[in-house]
């Protein structure tokens, strides 16, 4: 008799859940009023202050305006949010997941889409300020490593590849403007390149943009091919094995990370450094880690570049409040904050064609720093791969260089 | 009846973990692991750790870390307590060094790694006048392929132990009397200290050797910071496995802790044959008759490595109270450009829930270590059984299992139980390896307690409760804080069994500074290095000024 209540009261709770979570992302109005008092877990990597920080005043301007709560779990690694989620499926975990935003692109958006991990059918582009995004001139915004977005996730940021070195021990003139000049460069000036040591995604980066400017761009497009994979990859592998001799300590070392090698370009260890963020080097400079006199410069056949994103898996436990939060994170006003290098410094991804008068003379207005490239500056946007790339060039990268040789 | 329970649960709470953990740990690497499906016995993940790129150097380089740690660091000990053992430079030796023990071993790495780093302190000090260098020279010394800078990293936090773990024993040994013998029949004092007293004063000290070099066999925190980073340690990349979010991972990080395991027994097994060389070599030498007498340089050497191995630290701590204070700072400036208090404000905010933190774990775990400690005693006082040799050595059993070995197989019980990065777990966790800590360095302060105290009380006819809390306790004071201060600075000191049960969502400033380590950046890791310092600091300053204000009217209670 208990029993047979008990599963009752547990259907009933359930089918009720069930119920609650039907949120439609066309009809706004309703999504906004179903927010209301929801707490939405947002999954991100926590590892920069500025912009847990940034996460922090968007939560309380959420709270403010929409009574949604905002908690940042800060991750270390995305793919921990992914794994969260597959085990959560696994469990049967269909409805009250505990993840309800998450930070991401590349492999991490391409497996949760792969396995239907994600909130469906596409909403993004439902969001009201889906109409001051620019996805007309940044393909990115609908295509991620190489795998269609379709809506499944919304657009956050900008990143491209950019590298800095300091003027005051280096002519602009002399500076490389491709792979190989880079290459040439390295060799005229040995042991001053290095780059974070893969699967670092600063290094993997790298990596790919050499890729990307010596093999045939095409076959990175479609997912790895294991029969051309050493063919494909040769180029890449050849001009390791030459950077490494003549890169920082021989190439036996390398730095784990972003800041680590913004620590050694400020030590004048390293001369040229390159991040995935063009406003790092401003805003290094006003925290005083990098002097004054780093400068920024570009690959003018271009760089690689991509766009962030936020999704919501598919058994999110407030629905109603990521979206919310999604439409919130794409606003202008917090675009514009985050663009700003004071706060973040992560270029926008709306176009300032669509704003309205006041918005763009606020993003205008933003001063980028003495270091940071304005957007017209920038080379051209190269795509990332296809995904299986990445994860096949750290493969090879690990076993080939994971031992002294 | 309370105390009949100290060493039973003292055990459980010991051996249960490890035994618990390493099944954890053997039982994936076989193929068990029920939760991923798991249920058939294979070696397949063992031969996936052996396909791994340069397994056995990793395995190697952890096998040669420990032996070459435990050696070098015993050696100087020993050549300094045989040199200065009675005079006055060895009272001020002992004073600069001990501070150093209550250290963590990351922060000792992170002082040594800004010292020496061709960036680092020395150079700039010698730059660009002496060396020419307008830019800090490409050399690799931190991170070094042959875990040198590692193994000195190690070596600078075992001397203090080794020392302190000596000095407990010497008062059992005649050292004055075994001296004046050896030297009458001619003997130098570094030989006659060898052969006369060393044999007797290293049979105490083994277990804590023994630790050593399980310690640097498998340790994580140094290795991440100046360890090798392509070939890295075995433990480091164990750890990497073992947070790795695909859970198939499990299986080999489970496979390599098993490897570690064997490593670390094969250090083990190393060191027995040193012992044996050791002690065949000192016999041929008192065999022979040789005297040794021209020892100057060897006494030179055990002060050198003594001073040097101190100064280190200390320079290197204070170089990093430079850099988080430090606005721009290029090479080769010996000073910052400028001084802010920029980096320790905009770190307050996020230095303030690992605090809490650390300071939580650390003090309930110490409290109730503490405890138990003092049940133990005061059982083993009642029975008239002191532990034997097999008591003692599942005391040190936490120091002497490789943490990964069991910690990870321990975060899977925890993971199955629901209370992985729980503060509970967490305590549970840190009190495996503060009990060991807090039962040895309470242990002769307790014995040395006079009983007819007791007596007398006894004799006034006031009860158990009463002679403990108005009598035991009150003259052990001194005792007891000192033993709770060195379990909070065990406490303090944990990162691997933080990392792992803490699962990220607990993390202690040492967890945050070796996370940070990797970043480079001397601000942060300055601030938090400093954190690392003062916390256990505070712990022994409580331990001083506390008896010394209750006891500021009582003559014969002041040291």
């Amino acid at each position: 008799m208990l029993k047979r209540l008990l599963a009752a009261a547990l259907a009933c709770a359930a089918s009720f859940a069930a119920h609650a979570e039907e949120v439609d992302p066309a009809d706004w109005d309703q999504v906004l009023q179903q927010a209301q008092g929801q707490t939405v877990y947002f999954n991100a990597w926590g590892g920069a202050e500025n912009i847990n920080a940034y996460i922090e005043w968007a939560a309380g301007e959420l709270k403010k305006r929409y009574k949604v709560t905002l908690k940042h779990v800060k991750l270390d690694d995305t793919a921990h949010a992914v794994a969260t989620v597959v085990a959560e499926k696994a469990a049967g975990r269909d409805q009250g997941g505990s993840v309800d935003l998450v930070w991401i692109n590349g492999e991490n958006f391409a497996a949760m889409k792969e396995r239907g991990l994600l909130f469906s059918p596409g909403w993004a582009e439902n969001l009201p300020n889906w109409r001051y995004v620019d996805y007309e001139n940044k393909p990115t915004i609908t295509t991620d490593f190489t795998i269609p977005v379709e809506g499944l996730a919304s657009p956050w940021g900008m990143a491209q590849l950019v590298f800095f070195y300091d003027s005051a021990r280096m002519e602009a003139a002399k500076l490389p403007r491709n792979a190989d000049e880079l290459l040439a460069w390295a060799e005229a000036n040995p042991g001053r390149f290095s780059y974070p040591q893969p699967p670092d995604f600063t290094g993997s980066s790298f990596l790919k943009q050499v890729l990307l400017e010596k093999a045939d761009r095409s076959v990175l497009e479609r997912p790895v091919d294991e029969e051309i994979f050493a063919e494909a990859t040769k180029p890449l592998s050849d001009y390791l094995d030459a950077l490494h001799k003549v890169a920082w300590r021989s190439g036996r070392a390398f730095p784990q990370n972003y800041p680590a090698m913004k620590q050694l370009l400020a030590d004048g260890e390293l001369d040229i450094i390159f991040a995935f963020n063009p406003a790092e080097a401003s805003s290094a400079i006003a925290n005083g880690e990098l002097p004054d006199t780093v400068r920024s410069f570009t690959f003018p056949g271009g760089t690689l570049a991509n766009t962030h994103f936020v999704a919501i898996p598919y058994n999110a436990n407030a629905k109603a409040g990521a979206l919310v939060t999604a439409n919130f994170l794409i606003s202008p006003e917090a675009q514009v904050r985050k663009e700003d290098p004071a706060y973040w410094g992560d270029p926008t991804v709306l176009s300032m064609d669509k704003l309205e008068p006041d918005a763009r003379a606020a993003f205008a207005s933003i001063d980028l720093g003495v270091a940071t490239l304005k957007p017209e500056e920038l080379a051209p946007a190269l795509g990332e791969p296809h995904p299986s790339w990445m994860e096949r060039i750290e493969d090879e990268w690990k076993r080939r260089y994971t031992a002294e040789n | 009846m309370l105390n009949r329970l100290g060493p039973t649960l003292t055990i459980l709470l010991l051996t249960g973990p490890i035994a618990f953990g390493l099944a954890g740990t053997v039982l994936p690497a076989l193929g068990f692991l029920p939760a991923l499906d798991g249920m058939k016995f294979t070696l397949a993940h063992l031969r996936d750790l052996f396909s791994e790129p340069a397994i056995l150097i990793s395995a190697g380089l952890s096998l040669v870390a420990g032996v070459v740690t435990a050696f070098l660091s015993l050696l100087a000990v020993m050549l300094f307590v045989a040199g200065f053992a009675g005079t006055r430079a060895f009272g001020r030796v002992q004073h600069l060094v001990s501070p150093l023990l209550s250290l963590p071993h990351a922060a000792a790495a992170f002082a040594l790694a800004f010292l020496i780093a061709p960036s680092g302190m020395l150079a700039r000090l010698v730059s660009p006048e002496m060396t020419g260098w307008e830019r800090p020279p490409d050399l690799l010394i931190v991170n070094d392929p042959m875990g040198l800078s590692m193994m000195a990293g190690l070596v600078v936090k075992e001397i203090p132990f080794l020392l302190l773990m000596t000095l407990a024993a010497l008062p059992q040994v005649p050292l004055r009397e075994t001296r004046m013998l050896t030297a009458s029949l001619g003997y130098g004092r570094v030989a006659g200290f060898v052969l006369g007293s060393w044999p007797a004063i290293y049979r105490q000290i083994r277990l804590p050797v023994f630790a050593v070099i399980a310690f640097a066999s498998s340790v994580v925190d140094v290795a991440m910071i100046l360890g090798p980073t392509r070939t890295a340690p075995l433990a480091a990349r164990l750890v990497t496995w073992m947070n790795d979010p695909d859970l198939s991972m499990r299986y080999l990080a489970s496979a390599g802790a098993l490897l570690q395991l064997a490593v670390t027994g094969l250090a083990l097994a190393f060191w027995l044959g040193l012992e044996r060389l050791g002690a065949a070599l000192s016999k041929r030498a008192a065999i022979r008759g040789w005297r040794f007498n021209q020892d100057a340089l060897l006494r030179a050497a055990g002060l050198a490595m003594m001073i040097l191995s101190a100064g280190i630290v200390f320079a290197g701590l204070a170089t990093l109270a430079l850099w988080s204070f430090a606005g721009l700072w290029q090479f080769p400036d010996a000073l910052p450009a400028s001084f802010t208090l920029r980096t320790w404000m905009r770190m307050l905010p996020s230095i303030l829930e690992p605090l809490q933190t650390t300071l939580l774990a650390g003090l309930l775990s110490t409290l109730i270590a503490s405890v138990l400690a003092i049940l133990c005693l005061m059982h083993e006082e009642e029975t008239g059984r002191r532990p034997g040799r097999g008591a003692l050595t599942l005391l040190y059993l936490p120091l002497l299992v490789p943490q990964v070995a069991f910690v990870f197989g321990l975060q899977l019980l925890l993971i199955y139980a629901g209370v992985l990065a729980t503060l509970p777990a967490l305590v549970l966790a840190h009190l495996v390896f503060v009990m060991p800590y807090a039962y040895l360095s309470l242990k002769e302060p307790w014995y040395a307690f006079d009983r007819r105290y007791d007596w007398i009380a006894a004799s006034l006819g006031k009860g158990r409760a009463r002679r403990f809390f108005s009598v035991r306790l009150p003259v052990m004071t001194r005792a007891v804080l000192t033993m709770a201060a060195v379990g909070f600075a065990v406490s303090v000191g944990l990162y691997l069994p933080t990392v792992l049960v803490g699962a990220g969502r607990l993390t202690t400033v040492t967890t945050e500074a070796v996370a940070l380590a990797s970043g480079g950046n001397g601000r942060v890791i300055g601030v938090y290095a400093f954190w690392q310092m003062l916390l256990p600091m505070m712990g022994f300053a409580v331990a001083t000024f506390v008896p010394a204000l209750i006891f500021r009217r009582f003559r014969g209670m002041q040291v």
